[in-house]
């Protein structure tokens, strides 16, 4: 999972000059992993120190009248700053000076676009005419004539240097009368390859891009308006040398963003690593009308993995820096630091890794999510133009119809909509369902929301608020189903579903509607609990360690109660059990649940506890084998959430009184295993005398050996 | 507790010869074995399976089958003669050449003499109708009935052949056994094992068993189970059930598998409670049937039986020599001397390795029934079932000697047991009739000093002597479970340890208080004041609060007992897996302790140790030992047979197809 941490302002950003989407003129990366250089609309550019929270920056300021042209790069080779001022002035400074005026400046002759900058290369100019110059050679003959690359209208709207193998590639895209190509200039030998971007009607111009290189390609990743991500790969290396034509830029959906009812000005997004991107100015899914979000997608999964609401104007900026964001926003630029798990599926799975039975079900989703985002582009984005036209239609209903209607007509549209497009319609009708509910109290069409949800297309992050709206309405038959099936709640979630759960009298329970092989399950194990007792005691001889060994330090005690062969009653109702038991099975990770763990009272805790204690000897009797469930909470499960109730709540627990009893049980429990393992320690240090002794036993026909008894 | 130096010594080639018949003696729950080398063993099942008698066989005297008539043991051999055995005095009765035809197996139930029809083909196995008017034949490729009277053929049943390339080999009928409702079982060389009725001569019901050889088949008493061994080494069992509960309409079926053999199965028995099994790799099996067992027990345990119970390795304790016993002649070797010292667990460099003095072979066909050497290494004596010979050995630094006795007094014949007096001037030879004839030793010669006869006058052969250190005392074991100590000043018989049901397996007079202590084959040890003609007060102690349960299921005897002259109270004894000190000053073992306390003991500190220490310090630092002796500088002998050094120079099993090799 990602996380976005608290941010912090990090500078002002200066008045926007007419309507462009361009808050600050760039960041770039400073001489350091810390450092970044911060290139002002205004006349500044400052040297900002990113560690922690705090920061601080050397300003360098220009002369009144002079404008910067490019952000101000960092030369790592020279350790000099770069800047170029009224389009054609490169200025070259240290970082004690301060004044830029005495500083070294060249001017060249043609209209510089940008400085580009990779660290340890060497810095490249890039004109507008599209030539291309390394800084050296440039400054060592300023006045060198620059060829046209481009044709006169044709206008660079981006530009970006990747280096890998210390091979530099330098990508930019250019419009030209509404035709979007891409260059991309390779060095030595020097080849320049054009490639056009696709266009489809309506679809404007890429409005951000991300270059990523990985392995011997590189990603390039661009956001359009409609709120497609797609990714084209591009070879390091150029194998038609200077191959003359237009090249079409193959491409793939990796992600589409949820649009809200607003149109879209602006909006960026970063690559943040092989599976995440960080998007900026698109609507959180289920924060409404909203848009001011910075969201972090995972593209394996299309999941939102972390999200932050961003106050003010969002412009169509977004760098990232050694594990930071910085986003212009309104009228500062925020650096946000981030943290990207490494994205596998054990990553996103969370403990449910682990678990053999549930894997292999969760994975099943998982693969066709996957397999429906990367193998067949084109098939989505033929599913995205007819779903378009038919969503309208079919589903208008949903904002003013009946519940009987909306249901009706939702069955209708899973009926008729093909499998494939089905993956993204469901939650898009789920979103819509769930929002009309959230503002008509009467209104919650539970048989629609079942229906979706057995298309097994829906996952929490599509449709985030459906499982609390679930919880809100009580509709607990619905909260199982969605245990069941989302592999993706977020921890608060789980959480706050299980305060519910443990909070609902058993009564209420009861009556609710459950998937019955879950209850089943349950009315099992509580009737293995009575049938074992009939049989008068454990089968094959099992006697628990702490049986004997507590004879000595409490005999009294010992005598009162056993803590492993009584109180094997079911401390919670049969459905409250199923209930939990669907919620055991949940994946999660430690870190991020533990928190969220705090917030149960001490009483629900308790409850919980006990009702793990009763799973956990019912486990170690060997009663759940003998009953066949689809799903069922395993023992690392069980072990897991008692370790992690203990570890939130260790505190409280050992204070209150009525957790006493509890608590020492399970102390005794840990002391017994601990016992155990010490005992079969011993075994395993007296197997290995015994393999020693017998390694030593070889010694031929004849020896003599001193021998000792005690 | 202390140190000893631990001669460790592997160079005793001992090979245990192959198991060729079983018959067992319901009546007197004994199993007669008999081995490829000739000799026959008694074993005794009731009492732990102790190895009762053993009749030394001769070279080329193979033994093919095994017959109980009542108490009397006969065998046939290969070249056509039966042989009744002497279990009195563990020899050779008499043989008759009854039939100068090779029967390959013969199941004697009684003589008759028979007159069948001429056969082309040979007859591999036999076995009689309980009416003894009927018998049936194992040949190649077919089995015969034949009427006894008339001697002719009643039915021809045709063995089928094996498939494939095997079409063209004969099919032999390894193994036949009639049954007494009519029924023939037959094991074969396909690997069958076919059920007929004698009525029609037709095939009942045919199981295959495996890919090879049948080679053994037994039924047992009531005729409700039925074993099948074969050549790779598995047990099959059989078993006569209905096949609806509680109807009577029997069959045979197929139940059980056991593997505890990894070469040719010989020959199969069914016992009370357990199967039986011997073959090439020389072992005997006892596999209880735990569905016949109804407490767990010593009895209850898989039982495999690789050594004999006798000892074949004796020591001269003063001048360290060692005695090895084969079968067809005997080996002098001297201990190795080592230098400084060691720390408990480590080998000693050793200075001098031992060393071969003699190589003595045995004159005549017999096999060598006893053998010992005197304590100062002098004297070497060794008896088979027709003559004892008494060398006098000479030792001048490297050059090695040995001179006959010629002129033995005439009860020097033969002997069940031999040994010297602790001073080595005196040889008890043990006789017909539990007798025990004294000899004197001379630089001259021998003499005939007399005879001491027990006064029960049990005829039963002597397996045990023991005389004590002081040479007052002589104490014999017989087959009886008898234990006779004379008195050597007066050649008189001096008293009878009480008898009891187990028999002795080993015993010795302690050297300052002359007790005798006496091992038993359940387990049981028993010390028995010689002077005060009772049990001493330790031995009752142990009897009342009884040995620990571990110490009871030891399934090997113990084979020596031994006395610590520099520790009065310890008591050494050893069986094939352990070597056991018992210090009689120590509280004896409850169930509750823990009985194998020398690891425990180790890892304690010295005061803890005394509340930890118990009676019996048992090491299992050694296996497969075939013997222990205390020499006189007080280091220990110890003589092994690891298996695996058995296992190798067994011949070659049959190929077995194994994935991955």
């Amino acid at each position: 999972m990602a996380t976005l941490y608290e941010g912090y302002t990090l500078c002002g950003v200066g008045p926007v000059q007419n309507s462009s989407n361009i808050g600050i003129l760039g960041v770039e990366q400073g001489g350091d992993i810390d450092h970044v250089l911060v290139t002002d609309t205004s006349r500044s550019i400052t040297v900002y120190k990113v560690k922690g929270v705090t920061s601080y920056a050397i300003n360098t300021f220009l002369k009144q009248g002079q404008i910067i042209s490019c952000p101000a790069v960092f030369n790592t080779q020279s350790q000099e700053y770069v800047v170029v001022t009224d389009d054609r002035v490169v200025r070259v400074w240290k970082e004690d000076d301060v004044n830029l005026e005495k500083a070294f400046k060249a001017t060249v002759s043609a209209d510089v676009l940008k400085v580009l900058s990779a660290t340890d290369s060497e810095p490249v100019v890039l004109f507008c005419c599209g030539a291309v110059r390394f800084l050296d050679s440039l400054l060592a003959s300023p006045q060198q004539p620059m060829e046209d690359v481009l044709t006169e209208d044709e206008i660079i709207r981006w530009s970006t240097i990747v280096k890998a193998e210390h091979q530099l590639v330098i990508l930019f895209s250019t419009e030209q009368r509404g035709e979007h190509c891409l260059y991309v200039q390779r060095f030595n030998p020097n080849t320049l390859v054009k490639h056009r971007f696709e266009t489809e009607p309506g679809l404007s111009a890429p409005i951000s891009f991300s270059a990523t290189c990985r392995g011997s390609n590189i990603h390039l990743l661009y956001l359009y308006l409609n709120g497609s991500v797609y990714e084209s790969v591009l070879p390091f290396r150029s194998s038609s040398t200077g191959a003359e034509g237009v090249q079409a830029l193959s491409r793939s959906l990796c992600l589409s963003l949820p649009l809200g009812e607003e149109k879209l000005m602006s909006g960026a997004a970063v690559v943040l690593d092989e599976a995440h991107v960080a998007v900026v100015g698109f609507p959180h899914p289920s924060a409404g009308a909203c848009k001011d979000y910075l969201c972090i997608w995972n593209t394996h999964f299309q999941t939102l993995q972390a999200s932050k609401e961003m106050a003010g104007r969002i412009y169509s900026q977004l760098w990232c820096y050694s594990g930071k964001l910085y986003v212009p926003h309104g009228k500062m630029l925020s650096v946000i630091p981030f943290d990207c798990q490494k994205s596998s599926l054990a990553a996103a799975m969370g403990k449910q890794k682990q678990t053999s039975q549930s894997e292999s079900k969760s994975c099943r989703f998982v693969t066709s999510w996957t397999s429906q985002s990367c193998t067949d582009v084109t098939q989505t984005t033929e599913i995205k133009s007819r779903m378009s036209t038919r969503n309208v239609s079919d589903l208008s209903i949903i904002p003013t119809s009946a519940v009987e209607d909306v249901q009706a007509e939702v069955g209708e549209f899973i009926r008729r909509t093909p499998q494939a497009d089905l993956q993204l319609a469901a939650g898009r009708v789920a979103l819509e369902l769930v929002s009309r509910s959230q503002t008509d109290a009467n209104f919650y069409p539970q048989c629609a929301f079942l229906l979706l949800l057995e298309t097994r297309y829906l996952c929490y992050s599509v449709c985030p608020e459906l499982l609390s709206l679930a919880m809100v309405k009580k509709d607990f038959h619905l909260c199982q189903i969605a245990f069941q099936i989302f592999s993706d709640i977020p921890e608060a979630v789980t959480c706050a579903c299980l305060k519910t759960i443990l909070s609902t009298p058993d009564l209420e329970m009861e009556t609710v509607n459950l998937d019955m092989d879950s209850v089943i399950f349950m009315k099992e194990l509580t009737q293995a609990h009575s049938r074992s007792d009939e049989e008068g005691g454990q089968l094959n001889g099992f006697c628990h360690p702490a049986l004997e060994s507590d004879v000595s330090d409490t005999p009294s005690n010992k005598l009162q109660r056993d803590p492993f062969a009584l109180d094997m009653s079911c401390p919670v109702g049969l459905h409250k059990g199923a209930l939990l038991n669907e919620v055991l099975q949940t994946a999660y990770s430690d870190r991020s649940l533990l928190p969220h763990l705090k917030d149960l009272t001490v009483p629900q805790v308790i409850v919980f506890l006990q009702y793990l204690r009763f799973l956990y000897l019912k486990y170690s009797h060997d009663a759940h084998k003998q009953i066949r469930a689809l799903r069922t909470p395993s023992i690392s499960q069980i072990i897991d959430w008692v370790c992690l109730l203990l570890d939130a709540h260790f505190t409280v627990l050992a204070v209150a009184p009525e957790a006493k009893r509890l608590v020492f049980d399970l102390h005794k429990f840990v002391r017994s295993q601990v016992k155990l393992y010490a005992e079969l320690g011993k075994i395993e240090g007296s197997l290995q005398v015994l393999k020693s002794s017998k390694q030593s036993e070889d010694f031929g026909m004849y020896a003599i050996q001193v021998i000792e008894l005690f | 507790m202390g140190e000893f130096k631990v001669h460790r010594v592997r160079f005793f080639d001992y090979m245990p010869s192959g198991i060729r018949a079983l018959a067992f003696n319901g009546d007197t729950e004994r199993m007669a074995v008999a081995r490829m080398d000739g000799s026959v063993e008694i074993f005794h099942c009731s009492d732990r399976f102790f190895q009762e008698k053993i009749i030394p066989g001769r070279e080329q005297c193979g033994i093919e089958g095994l017959s109980w008539v009542g108490e009397r043991l006969f065998s046939a051999g290969l070249n056509g003669g039966i042989t009744e055995y002497d279990l009195t005095n563990q020899k050779v009765k008499y043989t008759i050449d009854a039939y100068k035809i090779p029967w390959y197996t013969f199941l004697i139930l009684c003589f008759y003499h028979l007159n069948l029809d001429r056969q082309k083909s040979r007859i591999v196995s036999l076995s009689w109708h309980t009416s003894g008017s009927k018998i049936a034949a194992g040949m190649m490729d077919m089995i015969q009935i034949f009427n006894v009277e008339t001697g002719h053929s009643i039915h021809r049943m045709l063995a089928d052949r094996g498939v494939g390339t095997s079409r063209s080999k004969e099919c032999v009928v390894w193994s036949v056994v009639y049954l007494s409702d009519g029924t023939i079982v037959s094991g074969d060389s396909v690997g069958m094992v076919k059920l007929w009725d004698d009525q029609t001569g037709t095939l009942i019901k045919s199981h295959n068993v495996t890919k090879c050889d049948v080679l053994a088949l037994s039924v047992s008493q009531n005729e409700d189970s039925l074993v099948a061994g074969t050549s790779e080494g598995t047990v099959v069992q059989f078993q006569f059930v209905s096949m609806v509960l509680g109807k009577d309409d029997k069959e045979w079926v197929r139940t059980r598998t056991f593997k505890n053999h990894t070469h040719d199965i010989r020959a199969v028995a069914e016992i009370t409670t357990a199967v039986v099994s011997g073959g090439m790799d020389a072992q005997l099996v006892v596999k209880p049937l735990l569905d016949k067992i109804e407490v767990r027990s010593a009895a209850s345990a898989l039982r495999k039986i690789h050594f004999p119970h006798r000892r074949l390795v004796f020591c001269a304790r003063n001048s360290g020599l060692m005695l090895f016993q084969y079968p067809g002649h005997l080996e002098l070797w001297r201990l190795g001397e080592s230098e400084g010292k060691g720390i408990p667990g480590s080998s000693l460099f050793v200075k001098r390795n031992p060393e071969k003095l003699l190589h003595l072979k045995v004159k005549g066909e017999d096999h060598i029934r006893c053998s010992a050497v005197s304590p100062c290494g002098e004297w070497i004596v060794y008896s088979t079932a027709s003559s004892l010979r008494l060398y006098r050995l000479h030792c001048d630094n490297n050059n090695v000697s040995i001179t006959k006795i010629s002129k033995l007094p005439k009860v020097l014949s033969s002997a069940n047991q031999l040994c010297f007096s602790s001073d080595s001037s005196h040889l008890f030879s043990a006789s017909t009739q539990s007798s025990v004839h004294i000899v004197s030793l001379s630089q001259s010669g021998c003499k005939f000093v007399g005879t001491l006869k027990p006064k029960s006058g049990s005829h039963q052969a002597i397996h045990l002597l023991a005389a004590s250190e002081d040479g007052e005392w002589l104490a014999s074991a017989n087959s009886d479970h008898e234990v006779h100590i004379y008195n050597l000043q007066t050649r008189k018989a001096h008293c009878t340890v009480p008898v009891y049901s187990s028999a002795v397996t080993a015993m010795g007079i302690h050297p300052t208080t002359n007790c005798l202590f006496m091992m038993y084959a359940d387990q049981q040890m028993c010390e028995y004041s010689i002077e005060q003609k009772q049990y001493t007060d330790w031995s009752r102690t142990v009897q009342r609060k009884g040995l620990h349960r571990l110490w009871m299921e030891r399934d090997t005897p113990c084979l020596n007992v031994m006395f610590n002259p520099q520790n009065p109270s310890h008591v050494i004894l050893h069986d094939t897996y352990m070597l056991c000190i018992i210090d009689q000053s120590l509280p004896l073992p409850d169930d509750k302790t823990q009985f194998y306390n020398q690891l425990t003991l180790k890892s304690l500190t010295e005061d803890q140790r005394k509340s930890h220490s118990h009676a019996f310090k048992v090491c299992k630092t050694f296996k497969d030992i075939l013997c222990v002796e205390l020499i006189s500088d007080q280091s220990l002998v110890v003589v092994e047979r690891p298996l695996e050094d058995v296992a190798t120079q067994l011949p070659a099993p049959i190929k077995q197809k194994k994935f991955a090799t």
